[in-house]
């Protein structure tokens, strides 16, 4: 116990204040730069002027590379034909942009147990992670987080939705939460 | 036999008499000097013409009784001198904890209470008129009296009669501080429960879960910790970051769980008494799936290292790290036997999820189910005789069990997405969550081991990933 590193996390509260919080007073949820949804246009969310799109941005990521997502398989962690030229692109724009890292974020869809799915989602944003390695992107400059089954980007519970949810997306600088 | 729950020190208790007090300063004083038997009770029945079957034990089939509950009076417990504390007067207190008694006898599916509310008096607590609970229905009867102590605390004392014997069947008493009151409560259907079925209960224990509110794509997360019974319920963390799977250590006061706090998944361990969260371990990758060996010595946990999750024993004293499985694939949720010796857990190592059992040290390792589906969150009773799991198949998730040998496995649910199971102290009752399709909150339910009393356990707001505690002490 005393090699263990104590460590008081203040964004977890620990008082009893947190027990008179009732649901109207919810801080509200951590701020994300993924996109919802691919039916929506892009948007910059760099906070550039509105008639360019700033080089190195994640913008300029997703309109280079096309895609900042690939799609998985029911249980699987495979990168098929499709997905394989997303990344590809994917890859040469980081190439061209050297100083940008990366965190691939997987996940999972809702079919499944949680503790598996979380790491089924670190096995997708694995595969990535070595597929952009042999494409010649540094690994050192790619993180991987599983949200599992956590964070679906949409919510229904049909094979349109599912699909849609089993997905590692590449996200610049780190994890959004 | 003193009981002294832990709130209020360690003084002695006794049941007092509700007559009078004890000569000699014994627990189990007796007031009255001379009972009757239960042959003359018999006899006298006869005579008066009453079918009485007192070659019958007044049991609960703990495998039978919910298809017939047994009828059970919990009128309102007396106290021999109204006062005023910290909780409220102690003729209110007698009526709610009667009213808990019943709510959990009832929740069990075993007990049905029947027969009016209202108070017993005083004398009746010893020496009750059974004629009117037998005109009920009743077959058992449960009384007893709350009184203030000198000290501010309050003394609740309980006692069980066969009601057509008409004979005391046991009875016990707890010290406690006002506030605590439920605590009493709750062990005195323990105590009915366990007399009158054989078994331990499990009412006086706690369960800590994973409170779920707002749409499926921004969902907040915060672990949350409350009675059985829903009562007292409070939030540990303040949902800014995304928590998962609590389970309790074995002495109840600590808690093992998920966070993703500084967007690194990691497990951490809430202390209850010093109200505080730490880092459970240093660890580079994601860790997952905590869950505390019987002794309380050591946690499991998975490491996930690209991509391959193994599992892994912590000492929680050294801080060494064991691994215990090995290979490229998933192995998750484990779950101790209750003797320590064995582990169960799930593996992709197949092909698909599966059971696999094996020593704590890690070796012989073996698969366990082979039923059509996979299958995953393996728990382990307390009991030591089952071993329950969520099943995946035919569209579907359903909670079940299996015998550790992979021997008569059943699902005890039916819906769409059943998932977490977590046993009840005694091993006959288990949480898990139910997720609707769509959009809503799941929320957290209870089947009794038979498959018998599907029950909502009330939270909140929605709830997930039951972890059901220690009896408590």
């Amino acid at each position: 116990m005393r090699t263990l590193k104590i460590l008081l996390m203040a964004s977890l509260c620990a008082t009893a204040a947190c027990g008179k919080k009732t649901a109207k007073t919810l801080p509200p949820p951590p701020p994300t730069t993924a996109p919802s949804s691919s039916t929506t246009p892009p948007s910059s969310s760099s906070g550039v002027t509105e008639t360019g799109v700033r080089p190195g941005s994640p913008e300029d990521f997703r309109r280079s590379a096309g895609s900042d997502k690939v799609h998985f398989a029911y249980d699987s962690y495979e990168i098929d034909g499709e997905n394989r030229g997303i990344l590809d692109a994917q890859a040469a724009w980081l190439q061209k942009h050297p100083s940008v890292s990366v965190t691939i974020e997987g996940h999972a869809d809702e079919r499944g147990t949680r503790e598996y799915n979380l790491a089924l989602g670190e096995r997708r944003a694995n595969e990535v992670k070595n597929y952009l390695a042999g494409k010649g992107v540094s690994s050192g400059r790619i993180s991987t987080i599983s949200y599992g089954k956590e964070r679906p980007e949409v919510e229904g519970s049909n094979e349109q939705s599912w699909a849609a949810n089993r997905r590692a997306v590449t996200v610049l600088g780190g994890a959004t939460g | 036999m003193t009981h002294t729950l832990p709130l209020v020190g360690s003084a002695l208790f006794r049941v007092r008499a509700a007559t009078g007090r004890c000569a000699a300063p014994t627990v189990r004083c007796r007031e009255v000097p001379f009972r009757v038997g239960r042959w003359t009770t018999f006899m006298l029945l006869l005579a008066a013409g009453v079918a009485h079957p007192a070659a019958a034990q007044l049991k609960v089939d703990i495998n039978q009784g919910q298809s017939q509950p047994l009828p059970v009076a919990v009128p309102g417990f007396a106290t021999p001198a109204s006062a005023p504390t910290a909780a409220g007067e102690t003729g209110a207190l007698g009526m709610q904890v009667a009213g808990v008694i019943g709510n959990d006898l009832k929740s069990s599916g075993l007990f049905k209470p029947v027969g009016p509310s209202a108070p017993v008096t005083n004398g009746e607590v010893t020496k009750p008129s059974f004629v009117p609970i037998r005109a009920v229905g009743a077959q058992a009867l449960v009384t007893g009296f709350v009184e203030k102590n000198g000290d501010g605390s309050i003394t609740v004392g309980c006692y069980l009669y066969d009601a057509y014997a008409e004979q005391e069947l046991t009875r016990d008493g707890f010290k406690v501080a006002p506030a605590a009151w439920r605590r009493a409560a709750h062990k005195c259907a323990d105590k009915v429960y366990g007399r009158l079925t054989g078994e331990t209960g499990y009412f006086d224990s706690q369960i800590a879960y994973i409170s779920e509110t707002g749409p499926k794509t921004r969902r907040v997360k915060r672990l949350a910790i409350m009675d059985q019974d829903g009562a007292n319920h409070r939030f540990l963390t303040n949902g800014q970051n995304l928590v998962l799977t609590p389970r309790f250590a074995p002495n109840e006061s600590r808690l093992a769980y998920m966070s993703f706090a500084n967007n690194k998944p990691r497990i951490y361990r809430y202390d209850a008494v010093a109200g505080r969260h730490s880092l459970v371990g240093e660890f580079s990758g994601t860790t997952l799936s905590p869950r505390y060996s019987p002794d309380g010595r050591y946690l499991l946990l998975s490491q996930v290292r690209a991509g391959v999750a193994n599992i892994y024993r912590l000492d929680l004293e050294s801080n060494a790290l064991t691994r215990l499985t090995d290979g490229p694939s998933i192995d998750t949720s484990p779950s101790y036997s209750p003797d320590g010796s064995k582990i169960v857990f799930e593996s992709d190592r197949s092909g698909t999820q599966q059971l696999y059992v094996m020593n704590a040290d890690g070796s012989g390792q073996r698969r366990i189910s082979y039923g059509e589906g996979r299958y995953a969150t393996p728990a382990w009773s307390p009991r030591g005789d089952w071993i329950a799991f969520t099943r995946i198949g035919g569209g579907a998730l359903r909670v079940g069990v299996m015998h550790p040998d992979g021997s008569g496995a059943r699902v005890l649910t039916d819906s769409w997405a059943d998932e977490g199971p977590s046993w009840s102290p005694n091993g006959r009752v288990i949480a898990f969550f139910r997720s609707p399709q769509g959009g809503g909150t799941p929320k957290l339910m209870s089947v009794d081991l038979t498959g018998q009393n599907l029950r909502m356990i009330p939270t909140p707001l929605g709830g997930s990933d039951p972890g059901w505690g220690p009896l408590r002490p």
